[in-house]
């Protein structure tokens, strides 16, 4: 009987624990190249527009504990990207796996949980 | 078509770690007399449930609801047929409940429960979303969901839970909500809100947080906060009671109406989220207790919320306590509170998902079947073009998203994608015949599920939108009434 077994992803030698699903464990592991080597198992490179939604998630996160809700993260992208670039299809367009769960993996931050 | 023996025999859930597990109550990994428990809980359940006790007695084999399960139409693996589902736990009490199954159990299909068998249990009572097809096809009434939530329960009462149920139940009791959204990034979101809608709209649209003496409680999934389309649908309720001239509160305290209790079987789970409610109102000396979209908070609500957390006599007895947004949408309507305006969604040309646990696990409004017209009434009323899917998969025989029960979670994704292709060619064929365009549900669950496997059938994740998205779009804010 297997319990739920923990990952573990290597970022420039040194092993990192993540979950099951490749979300990191403890957040203070987070590097770039945490992003980086994550993206790129995915076969995704890693443009300046993905670093911003990265960059505003963790601030969003530092702030209040939790990723920011879709309309907030719209809106903030659009005030960073331009007007253009406030709609989730856009963020969908960077992140095909949903800007939740597959920006939030790659900026260090837990799963987002619940019905999403 | 031929069944595929085990074709699904290797997507389960994760299981729950030991952290998980002891948050909630529950050993943290498999205990050692397992066997012994899992038998012994079985015995209670039974005992404690005459539904469930239907369910071990009363199956005749006649085949009813073999093809009926949107798993096993999906998998063909012969183990989603509800029947098959159902003996997986009927075999185990038949063999140490029942005198033939004690004595000639090769007679009645009576089998000593060991490991393999407990494996099945874990699989596939997770491979069912509760959605209670099945129940109307069975000629005596069999409700698999009670199969399932209860031995989802044993499962978890000798260390095997769900990693995905526990860790929402868990944030639940710590931050109020199943994203653990905090109330100060509640607040913030709402803040948004308040300031998109009136970008978007030109009227002062405001969307209240713990305001004591509101009228209205409004208690609606955290997927309500975060995601689309599912804040689209609560921009709707906002504005349909700002137009109402009704006055409303959240509860950073009671932040949730899904309840996960229910799917894991959990009473005492399904008891403490209800709780929270029921404080919250108190705290806030509302009047009335109104559920947004979320289909089996609605089930929990209609169905349990008095039994569960007694006491509700404070709310005003003029009003169903509780009561559905859409009941009060629907009812503003009749009465010309408010107007719904057909050519504001005139880009539109939609068709609607009855969600499983509204449609055969609940009612709405005080008409027979209004858990059907009332959705309907609103959406004919807010867009012109408005077409049924084929009537097998529509109002009591609808077809659950394929991510109901506690299934939304990702490393069931193969299941959940076929799992939905059933509701995918309904939808498939009223594009084709009516070119339509979107599909319009009512609960956070559908509502995630369909945007994310939307893309795997060629449509746009954007393609679902909320019950009150298209109500609100079409709703007229200008008219002083």
């Amino acid at each position: 009987m297997t319990s739920a077994a923990e990952s573990v992803l290597v970022v420039d030698g040194i092993p990192l624990q993540t979950d099951e699903e490749g979300y990191l464990l403890n957040r203070e592991d987070w590097t770039r190249n945490v992003a980086i080597t994550m993206a790129s198992n995915d076969g995704v490179e890693l443009h300046d527009n993905h670093w911003d939604v990265i960059q505003l998630l963790q601030e969003y996160y530092e702030n209040y504990e939790i990723a920011p809700a879709i309309r907030i993260l719209t809106k903030a992208v659009g005030k960073k990207l331009g007007k253009d670039k406030a709609n989730s299809r856009y963020l969908y367009e960077l992140y095909p796996q949903g800007p939740a769960k597959q920006a939030c993996r790659y900026a260090g931050l837990p799963k987002p949980t619940g019905c999403v | 078509m031929s069944i595929k023996p085990q074709a699904t025999k290797h997507i389960k859930p994760h299981l729950a770690n030991a952290e998980q597990q002891e948050a909630l109550g529950f050993p943290g990994q498999l205990i050692d007399n397992w066997q012994e428990k899992v038998i012994d809980l079985l015995g209670e359940k039974v005992n404690g449930s005459r539904a469930l006790q239907v369910a071990m007695d009363a199956c005749m084999k006649c085949g009813a609801c073999t093809d009926k399960c949107h798993y096993y139409q999906g998998t063909k693996d012969p183990n989603n047929m509800p029947v098959a589902r159902q003996d997986l736990m009927r075999s185990v009490y038949k063999r140490h409940y029942t005198f033939t199954g004690k004595y000639l159990p090769w007679l009645v299909g009576a089998k000593e429960l060991d490991a393999d068998l407990l494996q099945q249990w874990y699989t596939y009572f997770h491979q069912c979303s509760q959605c209670r097809r099945c129940s109307v096809y069975c000629p005596v009434g069999i409700d698999t969901s009670e199969v399932s939530m209860a031995g989802r329960d044993i499962l978890a009462q000798v260390g095997m839970g769900q990693k995905y149920a526990n860790q929402v139940i868990g944030k639940v009791a710590l931050k109020g909500n199943n994203l653990g959204l905090p109330g100060p990034a509640l607040k913030d979101t709402l803040l948004g809100l308040e300031e998109d809608v009136l970008e978007d709209t030109g009227v002062a649209i405001r969307f209240p947080i713990d305001e004591a003496g509101a009228d209205i409680l409004l208690v609606t999934p955290s997927a309500d906060f975060f995601a689309e389309p599912h804040v689209d649908g609560l921009i709707g309720y906002a504005k349909v009671l700002h137009q109402a001239g009704v006055s409303w509160t959240l509860s950073s305290q009671a932040s949730e109406a899904a309840n996960f209790g229910l799917f894991v079987g959990s009473e005492q789970h399904t008891r403490e989220m209800a709780l929270r409610i029921k404080v919250a109102a108190q705290d806030l000396g509302v009047k009335r207790l109104v559920f947004g979209e979320c289909g089996h908070a609605w089930r929990v609500a209609q169905n349990h919320l008095k039994d569960l957390v007694q006491g509700l006599d404070f709310l005003d007895a003029r009003y169903p306590i509780p009561q559905h947004i859409a009941e009060i949408t629907h009812e503003l309507w009749q009465q010309g509170t408010i107007r719904l305006d057909v050519t504001k969604n005139a880009q539109r040309c939609i068709t609607f998902h009855d969600s499983c646990n509204v449609a055969r696990a609940s009612t709405l409004g005080k008409v027979k079947g209004g858990q059907y017209s009332i959705p309907r009434d609103l959406l004919k009323a807010s867009c012109a073009r408005y077409v049924e899917m084929p009537s097998h998969t529509t109002q009591q025989t609808t077809l659950c998203c394929g991510g109901g029960g506690g299934l939304l979670t990702d490393e069931l994704m193969e299941l959940r994608i076929k799992g939905a292709a059933a509701r995918m060619n309904a939808f498939d064929e009223v594009i084709k015949q009516h070119q339509v365009t979107h599909m319009v549900a009512m609960c956070a669950i559908c509502k995630s599920q369909f945007s994310t496997i939307f893309p795997e059938f060629g449509h746009a994740f954007d393609s679902v939108l909320s019950l009150h998205q298209v109500v609100g779009d079409a709703l007229d804010l200008t008219s002083s009434l």
